[in-house]
C-alpha cells in the first residue's frame, strides 16, 4: 500500500523514503510522518524483495537448503551457511573433524570484517562522504580474493557444507591471510583519521539515535545494535558453537545507546576479528575436511534449534522435522528484521538527517529482513 | 573562558578536517596504491582464481572420453534442476545391456553456482571452471550438452 506524499488533517507531512531510495541501501519502504523536520513516526513497509525462503527450503533436501540462505543476509553468507550446517549436524549428532572447525571460524570472522567495511563505507556515504567507500572497497577486495581463492565465490559461497567444509584450502590461504592481517593492521588507522575523529561526523552521532538497554530487550534487537546499549547478545560468548569457546577475545560492549556507540562496537569488532583469526591461522590441524555422512540426510523427528552470531546480530535457525529427507518447516530469525523495529523508536522526535545517520548505524540488509 | 573554549574546539574541528584531507590527498599523489583494475582492457592478464565457480564442464581426454556413467547422481544433488540426464543402453563387449549416458543436459540459465554436482559426482566426471563472460543474446543457448557428440566413457571407470 503505497501511499502519496499527503498532508494529514493535524497538518503533518507523509513521505515516502524509497523502496527505490539511495539511502534505503536496497527496496526497503519506509513512510515517515513529519511535523516540519520533526519525525514523528516511522512505519516500514517490507515485501518488496521476499523469494519466500523458508517455503522454498521445505521442498529442498538437508544439504540442499543451505545455498539458498547465502541469498538472505549476503554480507554474512558464511555465517548463514555455519547456522544451516551446524543445526542439520545437531540433528545427526556428527562430530565436526578439528581442522574443518578451524577453516569454518577463520572463514566467518574473514566475513564478518568484510562486512562491517562494506558497513561502514555504506554508511559514511550516508552521511556525505564519499572517499570512505573506495578505502574500505580497497580491504573487502583483499578478502573477496582469499574467498574466490578457496570457496571459489566471492559473494554467495556456499563453502559449509553438513559435516564439515566442501573443499579442502587452498595451498597460499594461510599466506594469504597473513598478508591480509599485516596490511590491515596498516590500514586501520586511515578508518579513524578519516571519519572518527571528523567533526562533522561527531556531531551527526553523538547523541542521535538514542535507545535504552530496556528497549534494546524489548524490540529484540541483537548484534553490534544492542551491545551498544550495554546488553551482553554475542552468541559466540553465551552459547559457543564450533572453537569460539578455545578462542580468546572481547565482547564489544558500550554503554552509549547511540549512533556513534553502535559506529564504535563495529570498528572494535574488526579488531577483534583479527585476533581470532591471529590465534587460529597457524594451528590449523590436519585432518579430514568432512565428516562421513550418509548420502540422504535425514533428521529424527522433532524440533531443532540453532543460532549462531552474524555481522547484524542473532541468526536463528529453528527446523520441525517429520523424519523425511525435507524440513516441516523451516524459520528463519533475522537480526536485520529486529533491528529494523526498534528504527521507529530511535528517530521519533529526531530530524530528518538524524534519521539516515541511525539507519546507516543498524546496519540492514533488506534481503535478510524480507527472506 | 568561554572564549577560550570556543577556539580549542574550532581548533580541533579544523585539524580533524586537515587530518583526512591529508589522507585523501596522500592517495591522490601516491598512484602505486591504485588497485583498481580496467576490465576489459586488461583482458589479456586477467586470470580469475582456479576453483572459481563459474559454469559446469565435463573434461574430456584426448581420445574424447569422459568419466560420466550416467548415474544421476549430480541431478539429483542439484537444488533447482539445472541438471537432466538422458541414459541409454549399450551393449557392452560381452553382450550385455549396460546404462550409459547419452545426453548430459546442463542449463546454466537455472543454475546457481553452489557446486553440489560437482560434490556428489562419484566418477569426478564434472568440474566447475574458471570461465566467465558466458551472456549470450538467446537464453536458449545457455541450454548446453556437456558431454561432446561421439564421447564415451572412459575405460575403466565404473
Amino acid at each position: 500500500m503505497l501511499e502519496e506524499i499527503a498532508i494529514t488533517e493535524e497538518g503533518d507531512l507523509i513521505i515516502n523514503v524509497g523502496p527505490q531510495h539511495p539511502a534505503t541501501h536496497g527496496v526497503l519502504h519506509l513512510v515517515l510522518t513529519l511535523n516540519g523536520e520533526i519525525i514523528k513516526k516511522v512505519e516500514p513497509h517490507l515485501g518488496y524483495i521476499h523469494r519466500s525462503i523458508e517455503k522454498m527450503c521445505e521442498s529442498l533436501s538437508y544439504r540442499q537448503f543451505i545455498y539458498v540462505t547465502s541469498r538472505m543476509d549476503y554480507l554474512s553468507a558464511h555465517i548463514n551457511n555455519h547456522a544451516c550446517a551446524l543445526i542439520v549436524e545437531k540433528g545427526l549428532n556428527v562430530e565436526v573433524p578439528q581442522r574443518a572447525q578451524y577453516i569454518r571460524v577463520i572463514m566467518d570472522e574473514l566475513t564478518r570484517i568484510a562486512s562491517h567495511e562494506l558497513w561502514w563505507s555504506a554508511m559514511a556515504m550516508d552521511l556525505g562522504a564519499f572517499t570512505p567507500y573506495f578505502l574500505a572497497f580497497r580491504e573487502r577486495e583483499k578478502i573477496n580474493v582469499i574467498m574466490e581463492e578457496t570457496c571459489g565465490a566471492r559473494l554467495t559461497m556456499n563453502y559449509m557444507v553438513p559435516g564439515g567444509v566442501m573443499t579442502d584450502l587452498h595451498p597460499d590461504f594461510q599466506k594469504n591471510v597473513k598478508a591480509f592481517i599485516v596490511d590491515f593492521k596498516k590500514t586501520l588507522h586511515e578508518y579513524n583519521e578519516l571519519v572518527t575523529g571528523n567533526v562533522i561526523f561527531q556531531s551527526r552521532m553523538k547523541g542521535i539515535g538514542y535507545i535504552s538497554k530496556e528497549d534494546v530487550i524489548s524490540y529484540g534487537c541483537t548484534g553490534p545494535v544492542a551491545r551498544a546499549s550495554g546488553l551482553r547478545s554475542d552468541i559466540r560468548k553465551i552459547a559457543p558453537y564450533d572453537i569460539y569457546d578455545k578462542v580468546e577475545f572481547d565482547e564489544i560492549i558500550e554503554t552509549g545507546g547511540d549512533c556513534f556507540a553502535r559506529y564504535q562496537v563495529r570498528i572494535k569488532e574488526m579488531s577483534q576479528s583479527i585476533r581470532i583469526i591471529e590465534q587460529l591461522i597457524d594451528n590449523i590441524p590436519e585432518g579430514d575436511i568432512q565428516a562421513k555422512t550418509k548420502a540422504v540426510l535425514k533428521l529424527p523427528k522433532g524440533e531443532f534449534y540453532q543460532r549462531v552470531e552474524t555481522a547484524r546480530g542473532e541468526l536463528g535457525v529453528y527446523i520441525v522435522s517429520e523424519g523425511a529427507a525435507q524440513p516441516y518447516r523451516i524459520k528463519f530469525r533475522s537480526p536485520g528484521f529486529s533491528n529494523l523495529s526498534a528504527l521507529d523508536h530511535m528517530v521519533r522526535g529526531y530530524k530528518i538527517g538524524d534519521f539516515i545517520a541511525a539507519m546507516g548505524t543498524l546496519d540492514l540488509v533488506i534481503p535478510d529482513i524480507d527472506r | 573562558m568561554f572564549l577560550a573554549d570556543y577556539i580549542k574546539e574550532v581548533y580541533g574541528a579544523v585539524k580533524s578536517l586537515l587530518t583526512g584531507m591529508k589522507l585523501t590527498g596522500y592517495y591522490f599523489t601516491h598512484h602505486k596504491e591504485i588497485i583498481t583494475e580496467e576490465y576489459p582492457n586488461n583482458r589479456a592478464t586477467l586470470k580469475l582464481a582456479d576453483r572459481f565457480k563459474g559454469e559446469v564442464w565435463m573434461p574430456h581426454d584426448a581420445n574424447n572420453e569422459h568419466a560420466c556413467t550416467g548415474c544421476s547422481s549430480c541431478e539429483i544433488a542439484c537444488p533447482n534442476g539445472s541438471i537432466k540426464i538422458v541414459s541409454m543402453n549399450v551393449i557392452n563387449a560381452e553382450g550385455k545391456k549396460k546404462k550409459a549416458i547419452d545426453q548430459h543436459i546442463y542449463r546454466l540459465d537455472m543454475c546457481t553456482m553452489c557446486g553440489l554436482c560437482v560434490e556428489a559426482c562419484p566418477t569426478d566426471a564434472i568440474h566447475m571452471r574458471n570461465t566467465f563472460e558466458l551472456s549470450v543474446f538467446d537464453r536458449n543457448n545457455l541450454i548446453m550438452r556437456l558431454n561432446k557428440p561421439g564421447s564415451k566413457i572412459r575405460e575403466g571407470v565404473e
